[in-house]
């Protein structure tokens, strides 16, 4: 499956001009407030009209103004989780869910009832009314309502952003079954760096109407002209080793190991780590003598340096790259220059369970 | 006392309330899908003419009963365009029939009834019409079973109150289907012809309290229906 996506629309502040070609998976399109990323997936889903614009899901084609094509939304065959769940007030819960069920062609009901409420775990609301729901229920029924309908495309315009942090924990992980389990493709519209951590596997990040940068999430998250100096972070892949009794978990990346709080997750699960670059210390010979755990050895790839003291070191650890925010004096004062072996320093608290995700790699049988 | 109760009412006064009843309900009934239409069109839509429409929808709101009386008696009348039109064509004739006095209380009940579903119309969440049409259902769908059920109260509670409207009008009527006993007259019609001969305050006074205990039963039972209803759809 491919999305290929080219929208052009004027509003009264900014021009969106939108131009992506999104591979299977999820996709993330990620940028603050106002970037335009909601009136580009309401532009897919048909609730919006671009003035311009050509949409094309598996040579399926939505939208094309060009020649004044334009599918009804309710043709689109697109499940829309919405920010605000919009369940039927005056439905049950097992009448939501039924709902999209009942539109859909025949062949697309392959998806059970049974299945994706076990998935969910709603089994026991489904006779409950949305109004009596917690918001972290109510966006789980949307999500079920949204699959039920036998969608070709997912569209989750900021699910989590009205939960609190408790809530967007207990969502995340359906959102990661969603994307392993079900082979229905995400588009995902979020502002949160974390959830592109943990969740995307293309990434389009946008800023008043552009697209500023397009590419796996490893890529855009260390992107200082992306998320800013302060929010430059890596992801390493990671492997569960096993679960101490001092509440550590410990990990296997490519450059060492790594002992993190408590994960939930099985010994071999592959997992995504999410490390912010100034949470990175760099050493040139191998400490000794510190608290911080984790010491990665890494070969310095790039030295770049940004506007103000600080200088942006990344590694090259196995296939993947870690980087790490020092000041400019201090890379002059180690004399770093790329092609040197390094050691990272990371504190095993400096990870926050929002950081690790289930890692994309991970067979659905291993887990749980 | 119940033999006194069927007694209490003379003939001529039983004739009245069944005929009132009768015309009212017809009214309301036939004018319902319209009223929910241009509820619907005001509420929701963008066309040329939309403000002569809410003009003419609220006319008989503002406009002498008598003069609307008036207008339908040229326009429906036999020599009237339209009632030439459906004598010759259909054989219906509304003037001086309870046709005509449905329809005249339909046309003043009108307004009360659009007025009350275009509030819940304007209550339902667009978002929510939204989120139904990505599931797969079409327009009309999204409308059957999305808008309807929520606009359930609005629309109970504009068909009751088009209803005591209807019961009670009295000034179009008298002008378009005159005060004929048994054919076209009504309770106020009643109340006003008994109030014209000699002893005719007792019979009066009796319609007076039916027509009393008419409109405070459809206030209080649209209050409640459209209570009840709002709370099964906002499911608490």
């Amino acid at each position: 499956m491919t999305l290929r996506i080219r929208v052009q629309h004027a509003f009264a502040g900014f021009d969106l001009d939108v131009d992506a070609d999104l591979p299977a998976g999820v996709s993330v399109l990620f940028g603050p407030s106002g970037s335009g990323k909601t009136t580009v997936i309401n532009a897919v889903a048909g609730l919006i009209r671009p003035d311009q614009g050509r949409i094309v899901v598996d040579g399926w084609v939505l939208t094309d103004t060009a020649s004044r094509h334009n599918i009804a939304p309710h043709r689109r065959r697109i499940g829309y989780i919405f920010q605000d769940a919009r369940l039927f007030p005056h439905l049950s819960v097992r009448q939501n869910l039924a709902y999209g069920r009942w539109f859909a062609p025949r062949d697309a009901q392959a998806t059970s009832m049974d299945r994706t409420v076990e998935m969910l775990g709603i089994g026991h609301l489904l006779s409950r009314r949305p109004a009596t729901l917690s918001g972290g229920e109510k966006q789980r029924v949307a999500i079920g309502r949204a699959l039920l309908s036998g969608p070709r495309l997912i569209l989750a315009d900021e699910p989590l952003a009205a939960l609190d942090e408790a809530r967007k924990a207990e969502i995340l992980p359906y959102f990661e079954r969603l994307r392993d389990e079900v082979a229905v493709p995400i588009l995902y519209v979020s502002h949160a760096s974390a959830e592109v951590a943990r969740l995307a596997t293309t990434v389009v990040a946008l800023r008043a109407g552009r697209v500023i940068a397009c590419g796996p999430p490893a890529q855009v998250l260390g992107d200082v002209g992306v998320v800013g100096a302060r929010g430059a972070a890596s992801l390493l892949t990671a492997q569960v080793v096993a679960h101490h009794a001092d509440g550590l978990t410990e990990l296997a990346t490519a450059a060492g190991r790594l002992w993190l709080p408590r994960i939930a997750d099985a010994a071999g699960a592959t997992l995504r780590v999410r490390i912010m670059a100034q949470d990175v210390i760099l050493s040139r010979d191998r400490p000794a003598g510190l608290s911080a755990l984790n010491i990665l050895q890494g070969t310095i790839s790039d030295l770049r340096l940004g506007d103000g003291p600080g200088v942006m070191v990344t590694l090259a650890v196995g296939e993947d790259r870690l980087a790490a925010r020092i000041t400019r004096r201090s890379a002059e004062a180690l004399g770093l220059a790329p092609g040197q072996t390094c050691h990272a320093v990371i504190k095993s608290v400096a990870v926050a369970p929002d950081d690790i995700g289930t890692g994309l790699r991970a067979s659905p049988a291993s887990r749980d | 006392m119940g033999g006194d109760w069927a007694n209490w009412l003379g003939p001529a006064e039983w004739q009245a309330v069944r005929l009132s009843v009768r015309v009212a309900f017809w009214a309301t009934v036939v004018s319902l899908p319209l009223g929910i239409f241009v509820a619907y069109a005001l509420a929701r839509w963008d066309f040329w003419g939309k403000q002569l429409l809410n003009g003419i929808v609220h006319l008989p709101l503002i406009l002498p009963p008598v003069v609307t009386g008036y207008l339908l008696l040229i326009t429906f009348g036999r020599r009237g365009p339209v009632g030439e039109f459906l004598d010759a064509w259909f054989g219906i004739v509304l003037s001086f029939r309870w046709t005509g006095a449905a329809v005249a209380a339909a046309i003043m009940a009108f307004p009360l009834m659009v007025r009350a579903i275009k509030l819940a119309i304007e209550a339902v969440d667009p978002k929510l019409e939204a989120a139904a049409s990505t599931l797969g259902a079409s327009r009309a769908w999204v409308f059957a079973t999305v808008t309807l059920p929520l606009i359930l109260p609005g629309i109970i509670a504009g068909s009751i109150l088009a209803f005591a409207k209807a019961i009670g009008e009295f000034g179009a009527t008298i002008t378009f289907v005159s005060n004929i006993p048994g054919q076209t007259q009504t309770i106020p019609s009643a109340i006003y012809a008994f109030l014209q001969v000699p002893g005719g305050q007792d019979q009066a006074t009796r319609l007076v309290i039916i027509a009393v205990a008419i409109a405070m039963a459809a206030l209080i039972l649209s209050e409640y229906l459209a209570r009840r209803v709002a709370k099964r759809v906002a499911g608490s």
